[in-house]
C-alpha cells in the first residue's frame, strides 16, 4: 500500500517537495532523505506543498526541524505551503507559524526567495 | 458501559495506520466530531510511537495493546507495553517556543498528548507492564453536530 510519497521539483533556484499522504512515524525517514539529498545538492531554497498531505504526526514535524538550521545557515529557507486545515492545525499546536513561513500558495512561497543572483 | 476493543500490534511504524483507522471509526461511532476524533487519533499515533521508539528501542517483534473504553461521556483508550519504563516525571512540558527555536525534535509528541487529551496518565510496573491512558470526554461542543 502506498500511504505516502515525496516528489521533488527543480525550477527557478527553488525546489519544491510535493508531500502526499501520511508523514507519520514510518514515513518520516523518506521527507528525511528528500532534505538531505537537496543539501548534499547544495539546493537551499526549498518550498514544501503540503497540498495532497493529509496527516502529520510529531514525527514528521520533527522532520523539519532537523533541517531547518542547516538550510538557513546556507542562507536558504524552508517555507511551507498550501496545507489542509486540519494539517496546519498540528503545525500551529507546536507553534511552528512562528518559526516557519507558511504561505497558501506555491507560487507566492517561490517569489518570496527573490530573484536569483 | 459500552463494549471495550482491543487490537494488539507488533512494535512496528508500519502498523500506525491500522491503529488510526482503528481509533478514527470508534471515536466517530462513540459521538466525537471528525475534528475531535482526528485529535484523539493524533495523541494515540504519539503514545504508541513513543513505545516504538523508546520502550522498545524500535525491536519489531513485540507486542503493544491498544484497548478502548467508552463509558457514557468518557472515552479512555489505553496503550499497553511490557518495554523499557517511561518517567513520566522527567518529561516536563517543554517551553515550546524555546524548545522550537533550539530545534529540538524530542518531547513534541508528550506535549502533544497532553495538549490534545483532556486527561493523560501513566501506570508502571518497571519491566512488566507500562500504560498510558488518554481520556476525553464527550461534551456537546466535541460532538457531531446533529441536526
Amino acid at each position: 500500500m502506498s500511504e505516502f510519497k515525496v516528489h521533488h521539483r527543480d525550477g527557478e533556484g527553488v525546489s519544491v517537495i510535493d508531500l502526499k499522504g501520511y508523514l507519520d512515524a514510518h514515513t518520516a525517514p523518506d521527507l528525511e532523505n528528500a532534505f538531505q539529498k537537496l543539501i548534499n545538492e547544495k539546493k537551499f531554497n526549498i518550498v514544501v506543498n503540503c497540498r495532497d498531505l493529509s496527516y502529520i504526526s510529531s514525527a514528521g514535524l520533527g522532520v523539519f526541524m532537523a533541517y531547518i538550521e542547516d538550510v538557513r545557515k546556507n542562507q536558504g529557507d524552508i517555507k511551507l505551503t498550501n496545507m489542509s486545515p486540519k494539517v496546519y492545525n498540528v503545525f500551529d499546536l507546536l507553534g511552528f507559524p512562528i518559526l516557519y513561513e507558511i504561505y497558501k500558495d506555491e507560487l507566492e512561497a517561490v517569489g518570496k526567495f527573490g530573484p536569483r543572483k | 458501559m459500552a463494549k471495550k476493543l482491543t487490537k494488539i500490534i507488533q512494535s512496528r511504524t508500519d502498523n500506525l495506520l491500522e491503529v488510526r483507522e482503528f481509533v478514527m471509526l470508534a471515536a466517530r461511532q462513540f459521538g466525537f466530531s471528525e475534528e475531535e476524533s482526528s485529535k484523539i487519533v493524533l495523541a494515540v499515533d504519539e503514545a504508541c510511537t513513543n513505545v516504538i521508539k523508546h520502550a522498545y528501542q524500535n525491536a519489531p517483534d513485540r507486542s503493544i495493546q491498544i484497548d478502548i473504553m467508552p463509558d457514557r461521556e468518557t472515552f479512555q483508550i489505553s496503550i499497553i507495553d511490557e518495554g523499557k519504563s517511561f518517567n513520566p516525571n522527567s518529561a516536563k512540558m517543554p517551553d515550546l517556543k524555546q524548545h522550537l527555536s533550539s530545534f529540538r525534535r524530542g518531547g513534541l509528541g508528550v506535549y502533544l498528548m497532553r495538549t490534545l487529551m483532556d486527561k493523560v496518565e501513566y501506570n508502571y510496573s518497571p519491566g512488566k507492564r507500562n500504560e498510558v491512558r488518554l481520556i476525553k470526554y464527550l461534551t456537546p461542543s466535541k460532538s457531531e453536530a446533529r441536526g
